[in-house]
């Protein structure tokens, strides 16, 4: 099985006020061609920082990227900013959280759909427009050649969200990172979207980093899973063998604290109590541990490193889950 | 609200503002202590007074002189302006003045945002580098030195000392365009500086704010040059304070002119004000302010269209409210 992308210790950190904030700490993440990826964890937990820093859009003097990333053969980390922009449409591509920022305000859709079109495919302006209206009828819009003229603030969140989709697919992207792609959608249009994306990826055989809090749709819509804690990868495997037999405890956790509709109603709703260690002032231990039921001395003195069972799961945990203490 | 709704009742506002600032201005001509007619015609008779009070309504109360002000106004008579040898209509003095401010506002408007534009959006790009700190220095330097000093010093420098450019006077189109020019350059300069310095930071301020946006973030990885993200993507929804300001300074720049005006001798609207300040030709004075105001309205007007046009989401919140 190749592999399309590949992180290798990647780490992000921030210039603040504050001192050094690390937001991504050593990530090592395989991304295999043709497969769609899950990237779960809290809020702040770096799942977004980390797909924008391996796609190369995160710039200004503040940010500081460590580490190799391997796209299709391309060495991103050793790229210039034009050299990886070639690969941006045609290669990596982006959903965002709400499609209301995301899309730019004041310009049209036809506009900001077939600008991609024209400046890395090379289209006319005509091409660009017609396989504008081709692109959003594949995304399901009724009445394309309307919503090309319109401003994104004339259409629903569902909408945008196909919108943004079309934008992203337009180049036939290898890899698309879906960041939250359903978080700003109510539920009904959650399914649709993500019914879309799924056909989409068939369809144009695409590889889909699909970033997300919910571990319901990483169950549905992904063959891999990787679980980030605090800035790294605390659990990386298949999606049908993480949720069979998980070995971190926090994804245990994670997974405890969706309410359940079998439960009789007045049940507690289980939530991980505490919160992520501050990226400024980390802790020596595991980041986990002053949350984690099954802690030890050690966990608050040693930092974990990476374990991998033989079939490949790989985790971080001194005392995983199924293991004879 | 139906987008003529919306436009009536703007038209109702306009009309009611300028109504209130003419009103303003006539009522402070009447508040000066002193009989208007002695001081506009000192060495005429008690005769010849009382047939001036007569003739501008001075003899009636503050609303009668008004009504009778604002009557003369709309039908274009503004008024006269007395001389110990006779009388000049403010009108033809206008519309001798009235071209020459324009132009020179329009000049001014141009080269201000034609630097600053390009100042605005660089300073953003390079927010806290070298770059944007040696612009910003230099800015704070320009809007520093008020722009009488700026006309001194071109003067002396540019008039005097290298006799490039005429110190004095305007000249028309009819007696040649580079002529023409040369006579605005300087006066020109002295204005711009400090909007240039205005402009680019209100540009640059607006630009780093929506440098922030999801939609830049969407733009790049879409894989467009930095070039097009910042002129297609990002000016357009950050220019519109700039444009506001550049808009309600016109109006200022009509009849706010006045000191660079009289240094370079230009003779246009803000020179006419002086003139009657300094003659004491009060109705004059009340005829400048009034057509003053009646740019600013207008200029205002523009601005209300014009930002539908940059941010489509002013436009059609106006046709839903």
């Amino acid at each position: 099985m190749s592999s399309l992308m590949s992180i290798k210790n990647m780490s992000v950190n921030f210039d603040t006020p504050g001192g050094s904030l690390e937001a991504v700490r050593g990530v090592d993440i395989e991304i295999p061609a043709g497969m769609s990826v899950g990237v779960v964890g809290e809020s702040g937990s770096g799942k977004t920082v980390m797909c924008r820093a391996a796609m190369g859009l995160l710039q200004g003097s503040t940010v500081n990227r460590t580490g190799t990333v391997i796209f299709d053969g391309h060495e991103l980390t050793a790229m210039s900013k034009e050299q990886v922009r070639e690969l941006f449409g045609s290669g990596m591509a982006m959903i965002f959280q709400d499609p209301l920022t995301a899309l730019n305000p004041v310009r049209r859709i036809g506009a900001q759909l077939s600008e991609g079109l024209r400046i890395r495919l090379g289209m006319s302006k005509s091409d660009a427009m017609a396989r504008s209206k081709e692109l959003l009828e594949l995304v399901r819009i009724p009445n394309a050649a309307a919503v090309l003229k319109s401003f994104p603030y004339q259409l629903s969140g569902g909408m945008r969200q196909r919108v943004m989709i079309a934008i992203a697919i337009a180049c036939n992207p290898k890899l698309l990172f879906a960041d939250e792609p359903t978080t700003a959608l109510d539920v009904t249009v959650q399914a649709q979207i993500l019914q879309l994306l799924r056909e989409l990826r068939e369809d144009l055989n695409m590889s889909m980093v699909l970033v997300t809090h919910d571990l319901g749709v990483v169950a549905g819509n992904t063959d891999y899973v990787a679980v980030m804690y605090a800035g790294e990868v605390v659990e990386y495997a298949p999606t049908k063998k993480l949720f069979a037999d998980m070995r971190m405890p926090y994804t245990e956790a994670l997974l405890d604290s969706i309410p359940r509709v079998d439960h009789k109603s007045g049940t507690r709703l289980s939530v991980i109590a505490g919160r992520l260690p501050d990226p400024t002032h980390r802790p020596a231990g595991c980041g986990f541990a002053p949350r984690c039921k099954y802690a030890q001395d050690k966990c608050t003195t040693d930092h974990p490193e990476l374990k991998t069972d033989p079939d490949g799961h790989v985790y971080r945990c001194w005392f995983p889950i199924g293991e004879a203490l | 609200m139906s987008k003529f709704n919306f436009w009536l009742q703007r038209a109702a506002q306009v009309i009611i503002v300028l109504l209130i600032v003419t009103f303003g201005a006539s009522l402070l001509l009447r508040l000066i202590p002193v009989d208007l007619a002695t001081i506009l015609i000192p060495n005429g008779s008690e005769s010849e007074r009382e047939i001036l009070r007569n003739e501008i309504g001075l003899n009636k109360g503050p609303i009668g002189y008004y009504l009778q002000w604002l009557g003369d106004f709309v039908q274009g008579d503004l008024g006269k302006i007395y001389f110990s040898g006779g009388t000049e209509t403010v009108s033809d003095h206008l519309a001798k003045a009235m071209p020459r401010s324009l132009l020179l506002m329009a000049y001014t408007q141009v080269f201000a945002l034609s630097v600053a534009i390009p100042l605005g959006v660089i300073s953003a790009y390079r927010a806290g580098r070298r770059t944007d700190r040696i612009i910003s220095n230099i800015l704070f330097v320009m809007a520093s030195i008020p722009g009488f000093a700026i006309a001194l010093i071109l003067i002396i420098v540019v008039g005097v000392k290298l006799a490039w450019l005429p110190t004095l006077g305007y000249a028309t189109y009819s007696e040649g365009i580079w002529e023409h020019f040369k006579h605005m350059l300087m006066p020109v300069l002295s204005l711009s500086f400090g909007l240039i310095a205005t402009y680019t930071r209100l540009l640059r301020a607006d630009m780093i704010a929506s440098l922030r946006e999801d939609y830049v973030t969407m733009a790049m990885s879409k894989g467009l040059s930095d070039r097009r993200i910042l002129w297609k993507h990002v000016f357009r929804p950050s220019s519109i304070t700039l444009f506001t300001s550049a808009a309600l300074s016109m109006g200022g720049l009509i009849g706010g002119a006045i000191v660079i005006e009289s240094i370079f001798a230009t003779y246009g609207v803000g020179f006419e004000i002086f003139a009657a300040i300094a003659g004491r030709q009060y109705i004059s004075l009340q005829s400048c302010v009034a057509v003053i105001s009646l740019f600013y309205v207008f200029f205002n007007l523009v601005v209300d269209i014009g930002s539908g046009f940059v941010d489509p989401r002013t436009r059609d919140r106006r046709a839903n409210v």
